[in-house]
């Protein structure tokens, strides 16, 4: 699982509430994910989920993904964006991103080596960053190969994973 | 080496003698819940799901958005009640006997000390109050409800050592402001993929209702888990309510932590946390001279919408008139609460006062209905978050603090430390 793309630059404390914004959202449970994303980072980015070209790929600071639990990743997702490096990453966020099948990848500070705009070239496998615009060159922490999350995102997310699961009829231990 | 009480719970919980923080386990689940289940039976379908592994064990009410709004929230909760009737949970509450699910739950049995729970809603840390592992979960829902397990990175631990005594609701000083203080001195990831367990003498001193404050914001630093350790109070609270025996931990003298921080209770003032995050808290005393204007204060939430909260507000609002430019919303976090707020004249002062009293919902906390904020507004709460936009228009301003500010401010019309109201 490789990807090349162009940066898109956020910095700390991103919240879940920004991408999903709650009275735009979850006040209507039937919206469909293409339509929620067009709200995501609408307060603090006005215009920013019109401007995501599908590849593209985003850079954070620490703690990205903070507060409420609700899908968030799925915005991200919806938009095109093909995966996130961040300095750190709250746990539900990263969670919920690898059972949808989203790449996040932790790599402390992978936010001071990038710009908006650079282009960086992620391995998921192996956890290599790469700026291919600086040259610079970064290691994420990598999932081993043996974890659930590995599996789980391998598997392109949760519902193919427990499919699988299931038609063996047997207990994941 | 010993362990802690998180280590302790996942051991048991993943049948193994003891567990090692960085190590993957699977670990059964003691309970889970489902709220807002507008997508779930479809995917269970999809999936070939057609039972859960224990029906006993799953709690269900909607309380986002209850009653509901528009026919699209409706909707959502006419496939909630498909799924329980179609998988067979015994455990839903129908609005009128609701609640927000982190409140309601324990009181209808959900958790036992020494529990792990795996529960969806980000505040289900909230549950560690009663010396219980639990972590918030959302898209595995399905594969707890499929197998009754979860996948689970072991946490390191942190621990916060509590001295001396809380001022306490008496001197609107409570549970709340010692979160707020932590959120502010150490930090929003001072805890974050970590199992957060407050212990020390100063523990006695926070009422259940502050512990339930505390570790409902455990979330807002991070932690996966936020652990209180089992005493009378814990025992008090939960007795005629479970439905398992308690089981409670407590840490070992050598259980490693990976950081240690000491938190004085003796002398803590009332905090407020200014826009836009939890963690930019500074005593209200700091900012109270400034007369930053209200448009509205808020009482409710699954943080602060208990009992000891709605008391202090009447003591204050007793006798007093709501700031005539001011709404005070006030939602308790049950319909139990809602019922002995009228019993115990809560009601009765409140609305005297000018307020404006609801039914129980998460309603305006996440910016859903019941108290949308507009563009430019100002609002103090009693919830958990701040973040930009959380409370409605992302051009409002929202800021944290204990009911007690919350009410005072609603009298003055300005953020405003409660103890002048003493």
């Amino acid at each position: 699982m490789r990807f090349q793309g162009k940066v898109w630059k956020f910095g700390d404390n991103i919240s879940t509430d920004l991408m999903m914004p709650g009275s735009k959202v979850l006040a209507r449970p039937g919206i469909s994910d293409k339509e929620a994303a067009q709200f995501c980072m609408e307060a603090n980015r006005p215009g920013w989920a019109q401007q995501v070209t599908p590849g593209d790929i985003i850079i954070a600071g620490r703690n990205f993904g903070c507060g409420s639990s609700r899908p968030a990743a799925r915005m991200l997702k919806a938009l095109g964006i093909a995966c996130v490096v961040a300095d750190s990453v709250s746990r539900l966020f990263f969670r919920n991103s690898i059972h949808i099948g989203f790449p996040v990848l932790l790599c402390p500070g992978v936010s001071q080596a990038f710009e908006e705009g650079d282009v960086a070239e992620v391995d998921v496998e192996s956890g290599r960053v790469r700026n291919l615009t600086r040259g610079v060159e970064l290691q994420a922490e990598a999932l081993p190969k043996d974890s659930p999350p590995y599996q789980i995102l391998m598997a392109g997310g949760l519902d193919n994973y427990l499919k699988a699961r299931l038609a063996q009829g047997r207990r994941a231990s | 080496m010993g362990a802690t009480m998180g280590e302790k719970i996942l051991a048991r919980a993943s049948g193994r003698p003891q567990v090692k923080p960085g190590e993957y386990i699977w670990a059964r689940v003691d309970g889970t819940a489902v709220i807002g289940a507008r997508n779930l039976r479809a995917r269970l379908r999809a999936l070939g799901i057609e039972r859960v592994w224990d029906p006993e064990r799953v709690y269900v009410t909607e309380d986002h958005l209850a009653p509901p709004p528009s026919v699209d929230a409706a909707n959502g909760a006419v496939e909630m009640r498909k799924f329980v009737k179609e998988f067979g949970i015994t455990h839903f509450f129908e609005w009128g006997r609701h609640g927000i699910l982190h409140e309601l739950f324990p009181h209808h049995g959900y958790v036992s000390p020494g529990d792990f729970i795996a529960s969806i809603d980000s505040h289900s840390t909230s549950y560690g109050c009663f010396n219980v592992a639990s972590c918030p979960i959302n898209e595995e829902l399905p594969l707890v409800l499929a197998t009754g397990e979860v996948w689970l990175r072991v946490p390191e631990s942190v621990r916060f050592i509590l001295t001396g005594r809380l001022p306490g609701p008496d001197q609107f000083v409570v549970g709340k402001d010692v979160i707020l203080h932590i959120a502010g001195t150490y930090g929003t990831d001072v805890a974050l993929y970590k199992s957060v367990e407050f212990v020390g003498p100063g523990v006695a001193s926070i009422s259940m209702a502050g512990r339930f404050s505390m570790a409902n914001m455990g979330i807002e630093i991070g932690a996966k888990f936020a652990i209180f350790p089992c005493d009378e109070q814990t025992l008090d609270y939960l007795k005629g309510k479970m439905r398992r025996e308690p089981r409670p931990v407590s840490p070992d003298p050598d259980a490693h932590y990976s950081a240690t921080y000491t938190v004085d209770l003796t002398h803590l003032p009332p905090y407020v946390a200014l826009p836009h995050d939890p963690g930019n808290s500074v005593p209200v005393v700091q900012v109270a001279r400034e007369r930053i204007k209200i448009d509205q204060a808020f009482i409710g939430s699954c943080t602060n919408g208990r009992m000891e909260d709605f008391r202090m507000a009447a003591r204050i609002l007793k006798g007093r008139q709501v700031h005539p430019d001011v709404r005070l919303i006030c939602t308790p976090a049950s319909q139990a609460i809602w019922k002995q707020c009228m019993e115990e004249g809560i009601w009765q002062v409140l609305a005297e006062a000018g307020a404006l009293i609801t039914s129980s919902t998460c309603g305006p906390c996440p910016g859903l209905h019941m108290g949308v904020l507009g563009d430019g507004e100002v609002c103090i709460s009693s919830s958990n978050r701040n973040f930009q936009g959380r409370m409605g228009s992302p051009k409002a301003f929202v800021y944290l603090a204990n009911p007690a500010t919350v009410a005072a401010s609603a009298v003055t019309g300005y953020i405003t430390d409660p103890r002048e109201f003493l």
